[in-house]
C-alpha cells in the first residue's frame, strides 16, 4: 500500500481522537469507521509521531484494531461508561503541544451526537472544520486543507494552526488493521476526573429512527436527464445571497428561511 | 598406465568435492526454523518413498518414468560399480560387466532424456538442463569406453594416451556433474535434495498412500513472535530442503490455472525464488517460463531479506502470492512432493497479520468475519433467513440428532439457497433425523485461514468448537467443501475432531441404504465438475459420481477431472483479492465444460456454482448435485415400481 498523497511534516503534532464503534449489521464493538480515518489521515501527515487518544475504557479490546494500523501506542484517558468525556479532552489536550486534532464526524456508539469536536473546539478556542479529505500543505503555522461538501465537490481552506477537523466517509478509507501489530501495541493509560454527564443521566435513551428523506420528484423523459438530476447540484432558485449587508439584516433573511422552511415555529 | 592413476584420484576429488558441498547445503537448509523430523527413519524410509509414493506420481508420464528409472537406476549402479572398479581398483571381470551393463541401461535412458529435450515442451526450464542430458551421455560412455579393459572386452592401454586423454576429459565432465554437481546446485541436485526431502518431509502422512491436506496451525501464543514467513529462513528448515528438491519438470506449472489465465503466478518460478531466496542472489538466470507480465531478472532476494516488499521490489511481488486458488494441482502433479500451498499461505500470513495487506476486498471480508462471523457482513440474525419456511429442527432445542447439517455461508446467498433447500428436501425424504445450529454456525474460517488471517480462523474455529461441543451427534453433513475439509482436517490441531461427509457421499449412501425414493433423469447430458477441496483435498471422486449414476446420469468426463479438475477460480479468496490476468479461470473452466456437450455441469460446492454460473451465458445450466437429486425425488410415493418423469423442480 502507498501513502503518499500528502508529505509527512515531522514537526506537525497530529493527534487524532478515536472511539470504540459498533458493526452496523451486528453491532460488535470494532474501531469506528471514521475515527479509522482520522488516524489513517494522521498517519499519512505525521507518520510515527502521530498520538492516538481515546477517553474512556483502556480495557476496550476493540481498541486494539487502532493499533493494528501500525502504531506503537493507544493513549487513553480512563474514563467511566456514562461520563462526558469533553472536559477531561480539554485538559489533557490543552497540556499538549497537539497542533491538529482530527477524529470522525460522529460516534457509533454512546449519544453519537457529532458535538463533540465542536464542544472540545469551543473549549479550546480553536477554529473547526468539518468534512475535511485531504490535507494538503502545511506552512508558516497555516494549513492548506481540502473540505468535502456535498456531490464531491470540494473547496480550498487555509486554516491557522492549531485547529480541529471532523473527517466523513469522504476522507481516504483506513488502512487494514493487522493482527501482530494490533496485539503488540500499547495501551497506556493516563487517570483523570470523570465528569458526569448531566444530559445522559437525565434523559432517557432510545433507538434512533432513521430521518425520512425527502422526496425528489424527478421528471426526467431521458436517460440523460436523469442522469443529469442525479448528479446536478441541488438548484434550489429560492437561494439567495446575502453581502455587504448589516449583520442583523442577515440574521433576519435566516431566521426568515428557518420559518419558511419550519425548522422554528 | 595414465588412466589407472588419474581416475582413482579424479573420481574420489569429486566425491570429496560433493561431500564438501553436501555440508555446505545442508547448512543452508538449516538457517530456517526448527521442525520436528525422525531423523533416521526417514533415511531409512528413502527408497520405499522413492520407489513406491514418488514413483505413483511419475508413472503418470510412463515416458519420463522409464526414463528416469533406467537413468538414474544405471547411474546409480555405476556409480557404486566404477569407485569399486576404478576408484578401489577391484579390476574383476564380473563387476566389469556388470558395470559395463549399468553404463549401456544409463546410456540408453540418457538417449531418451535428450530425444525430450530435443524439442522440450514450455513447461521445462532450459539453461542448465539443456545440458544435463549431455553430460549424462558423456558420463555413461566414457566410463563404458573406460571399463571394457577391465572386462577384457579391449587390451589395456587400447588407443593410447590420446583415448585415454579423452576418455579423462569426458569422466571429468561426467563426475563434475554428476557427482559435485549434486551438492552444488547444479540439476543433479534434485537427486540428492530431492531423497533427503524425501526421507524428512514436513507431511510425512503423505507416504504410504496417506493424504495430508490441512494447513499446519500456526503458533499464535507469543505475542511477540512475527507471524508468518517474512524472510526465506522463516520457512521450517524442511521446507527450505523441499524447495531445493524441484526439478524444475513445470508439471505444477502446466497444472496451474492461474498460470493458465495469465496471472502473475507460476508455481515452478515460485519455488525456484524460493531457493535463490535460500541461497541469494537474482533470478536471472532461471530458464523456464516467467510470471506471465513479469520480465526475469528484476527481482532478488537473500536469507535474511524479506521475500516481499510492499513498496518496490524484492524476492516475489504480492499479487503472485495472491493470484493463487490453493487448489492443489500443482502438489498433486509435484513428482518431488513440494508443497506449494503451504507455503504461499505462509508468506499470506505474514502479509495479512503483521502488514496488513490483503489486497482489494480482503480486509473488508476479514473485517466482516470478525463483526459478523460471515464475509458478506450480513447481519448474524439472517442466517436462517433462507429455511423460514421449512421448520427446521434446531440443534439447540433437540441438544442431540444423527447427523448436524453444517450450511455454511451459502445461507446468505440465493443462489445456494437453493442448492441448501434442495438438501434439505432430500434429508426429509429420506426422513434423516437431522438438524442444524441455526444462528450458533459461524463462517467455518476457511477464507480467513486461505487468506492469511490465522488469529481470526482460529477465533472462529475455537467458537465453533466450542459451540459444537455442547451437543450430541453422529456425523456432520455439508454441501460445502471448504467447510468439509476445514471441520474435517483443520479443526483437529484445535482440538476438534468429528467425523464429516459432503453431501455427495452422504446421499450416496442414503442411495446405497435404500431411503431414497428416485426417479431417473432422462437423457440429459451431464458433466461433473470436481470441486478442489473435496476431490484433491480429501479424495472424493467417487461419491459424486456414483450419485449421479444411481439418478440415470452417464457423466460425460471432462479431459481435465478426477485428481486433475481445473479448479474454478473460486478458491484462496482469489475472487476477494481478484489479481487480473488476461482471462478468468471460470471462462477457462466452462470452456473444458462445454467441449463435453453437455447441456448440464453438475457440481457439489457453493463456490464452484458462484463461479461458473459468472459466465456470460449462452452456457450449460450449473446445478448442485442435491438439486439434481431433489428433482428426480419421489417423494412418499407409494410403490417404488412407479416410474414418474422428472416434473420437480428443487425449491
Ligand atoms: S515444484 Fe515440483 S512440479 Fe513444479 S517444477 Fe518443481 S518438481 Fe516440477
Ligand atoms: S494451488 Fe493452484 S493456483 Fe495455487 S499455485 Fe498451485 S496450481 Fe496454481
Amino acid at each position: 500500500m502507498l501513502h503518499n498523497t500528502a508529505q509527512a511534516s515531522p514537526a506537525l503534532n497530529v493527534v487524532a481522537l478515536v472511539s470504540v464503534g459498533a458493526h452496523p449489521s451486528s453491532g460488535r464493538a470494532r474501531r469506528a469507521e471514521q475515527d479509522a480515518r482520522a488516524v489513517e489521515l494522521g498517519l499519512r501527515l505525521a507518520g510515527e509521531q502521530l498520538e492516538v487518544l481515546h477517553a474512556g475504557d483502556p480495557q476496550q479490546p476493540a481498541l486494539r484494531s487502532y493499533l493494528g494500523m501500525g502504531l506503537q501506542q493507544l493513549h487513553v484517558i480512563e474514563q467511566p461508561a456514562q461520563a462526558d468525556v469533553i472536559s477531561a479532552l480539554h485538559d489533557y489536550l490543552q497540556d499538549s503541544d497537539a497542533q491538529l486534532i482530527l477524529t470522525g464526524s460522529q460516534a457509533e456508539t454512546g449519544e453519537g451526537s457529532g458535538m463533540l469536536p465542536f464542544l472540545l473546539a469551543e473549549q479550546l478556542g480553536w477554529p473547526m472544520v468539518v468534512g475535511l479529505t485531504e490535507v494538503e500543505h502545511i506552512g508558516n503555522g497555516i494549513a492548506q486543507v481540502l473540505q468535502a461538501l456535498p456531490r464531491g465537490q470540494r473547496r480550498r481552506l487555509k486554516v491557522r494552526l492549531p485547529f480541529i477537523a471532523s473527517l466523513d466517509n469522504a476522507a481516504p478509507a483506513a488502512r487494514q488493521s493487522a493482527f501482530g501489530p494490533a496485539r503488540r501495541g500499547e495501551l497506556l493509560s493516563h487517570a483523570a476526573e470523570a465528569n458526569p454527564d448531566a444530559l445522559l443521566s437525565e434523559s432517557p435513551l432510545q433507538p434512533a429512527r432513521p430521518r425520512p428523506k425527502r422526496l425528489k420528484i424527478i421528471t426526467a423523459k431521458t436517460g440523460a436527464e436523469r442522469m443529469k438530476a442525479a448528479t446536478a447540484k441541488a438548484s434550489g432558485g429560492g437561494g439567495q445571497i446575502i453581502k455587504g449587508d448589516s449583520p442583523e439584516a442577515g440574521a433576519e433573511a435566516i431566521f426568515k428561511l428557518l420559518v419558511d422552511e419550519g425548522v422554528l415555529r | 598406465m595414465m588412466l589407472n592413476t588419474l581416475l582413482p584420484i579424479l573420481l574420489f576429488a569429486a566425491l570429496a568435492l560433493a561431500v564438501v558441498g553436501a555440508f555446505k547445503r545442508f547448512a543452508m537448509w538449516r538457517r530456517g526454523k526448527p521442525a520436528e523430523v525422525d531423523w533416521f527413519g526417514g533415511l531409512l524410509a528413502i527408497p520405499r518413498r522413492y520407489m513406491v509414493d514418488l514413483h505413483h506420481v511419475v508413472a503418470r508420464d510412463k515416458y519420463i518414468a522409464n526414463t528416469h528409472v533406467a537413468t538414474a537406476g544405471g547411474f546409480v549402479l555405476a556409480a557404486v560399480l566404477a569407485i569399486l572398479v576404478h576408484g578401489f581398483g577391484l579390476h574383476s571381470a564380473v563387476l566389469g560387466y556388470v558395470l559395463l551393463a549399468a553404463t549401456a541401461l544409463m546410456f540408453v535412458g540418457a538417449l531418451f532424456v535428450a530425444k525430450r529435450r530435443f524439442d522440450p515442451p514450455a513447461r521445462l526450464s532450459k539453461g542448465p538442463w539443456m545440458r544435463l542430458p549431455k553430460s549424462l551421455l558423456m558420463f555413461s560412455a566414457s566410463l563404458f569406453i573406460a571399463t571394457l579393459p577391465v572386462a577384457g572386452i579391449l587390451p589395456a592401454g587400447f588407443g593410447g594416451w590420446l583415448l585415454a586423454a579423452i576418455l579423462l576429459v569426458a569422466i571429468t565432465w561426467g563426475v563434475s556433474e554428476l557427482f559435485f554437481g549434486m551438492t552444488w546446485g547444479g540439476p543433479m541436485k534434485h537427486a540428492f535434495a530431492g531423497a533427503l526431502h524425501l526421507a524428512w518431509h514436513r507431511r510425512a502422512e503423505r507416504f504410504g498412500g496417506g493424504r495430508s491436506t490441512g494447513l499446519k496451525a500456526l503458533n499464535l501464543d507469543d505475542p511477540q513472535a512475527p507471524l508468518g514467513v517474512e524472510k526465506p529462513t522463516d520457512f521450517t528448515w524442511n521446507q527450505l530442503l523441499g524447495f531445493d528438491a524441484c526439478v524444475q519438470c513445470g508439471k505444477c506449472e502446466a497444472a496451474c490455472p492461474a498460470f493458465a489465465a495469465g496471472q502473475p503466478l507460476n508455481p515452478k518460478k515460485l519455488i525456484q525464488d524460493m531457493v535463490v531466496g535460500l541461497v541469494g542472489g537474482s533470478d536471472a538466470k532461471f530458464a523456464g517460463s516467467p510470471y506471465p507480465g513479469k520480465n526475469i531478472g528484476e527481482h532478488s532476494g537473500g536469507p535474511h531479506l524479506p521475500i516481499v516488499a510492499l513498496d518496490g521490489k524484492a524476492l516475489v511481488d504480492a499479487e503472485t502470492l495472491w493470484s493463487c486458488t490453493t487448489c492443489r494441482a500443482c502438489v498433486e502433479e509435484c513428482p518431488m512432493m513440494i508443497e506449494h500451498v503451504d507455503a504461499i499461505v505462509d508468506m499470506r500470513r505474514h502479509l495479512t497479520l503483521e502488514k496488513g495487506a490483503t489486497p482489494n476486498k480482503g480486509a473488508e471480508v476479514l473485517d466482516n468475519l470478525i463483526a459478523t462471523d460471515n464475509p458478506g457482513g450480513f447481519a448474524p440474525g439472517g442466517r436462517l433467513n433462507w429455511a423460514a419456511d421449512l421448520d427446521l429442527p434446531v440443534l439447540a432445542d433437540k441438544r442431540q440428532c444423527d447427523v448436524l447439517f453444517w450450511v455454511g455461508d451459502g445461507a446468505f446467498d440465493m443462489r445456494n439457497q437453493r442448492t441448501l433447500r434442495a438438501l434439505v428436501k432430500v434429508l426429509k425424504a429420506a426422513a434423516v433425523d437431522f438438524a442444524v445450529l441455526g444462528l450458533e454456525e459461524r463462517d467455518s474460517g476457511d477464507v480467513a485461514r486461505r487468506l492469511g488471517d490465522e488469529a481470526t480462523f482460529q477465533q472462529l474455529a475455537k467458537r465453533n468448537i466450542a459451540t459444537l461441543a455442547q451437543y450430541t451427534f453422529k456425523t456432520i453433513v455439508t454441501a460445502d467443501p471448504h467447510s468439509f475439509h476445514v471441520l474435517k482436517n483443520e479443526y483437529g490441531a484445535l482440538g476438534g475432531h468429528y467425523r464429516v461427509l459432503h453431501h455427495s457421499t452422504y446421499i450416496e449412501q442414503l442411495i446405497n441404504a435404500g431411503d431414497l425414493n428416485l426417479g431417473q433423469h432422462q437423457n440429459a447430458a451431464v458433466t461433473y465438475h470436481d470441486p478442489c477441496y473435496l476431490g484433491r483435498y480429501n479424495g472424493e471422486y467417487e461419491a459424486p459420481r456414483n450419485v449421479l449414476n444411481a439418478i440415470g446420469i452417464e457423466v460425460r468426463e471432462m479431459q481435465r477431472s478426477g485428481f486433475r479438475s481445473r479448479c474454478c477460480g473460486g478458491g484462496g479468496g482469489a475472487p476477494i483479492t481478484d489479481i487480473p490476468g488476461k482471462q478468468r479461470i471460470p471462462d477457462m473452466r466452462m470452456v473444458d465444460i462445454k467441449e463435453t456437450s453437455a447441456e448440464i455441469v453438475a457440481v457439489g460446492c457453493p463456490q464452484c456454482t458462484l463461479m461458473l454460473e459468472g459466465v456470460v451465458e449462452p452456457r450449460p445450466q450449473v446445478k448442485d448435485i442435491a438439486e439434481l437429486v431433489a428433482e428426480v425425488l419421489i417423494e412418499a410415493a407409494p410403490k417404488p415400481s412407479v416410474k414418474r418423469q422428472p416434473a420437480e423442480t428443487s425449491a
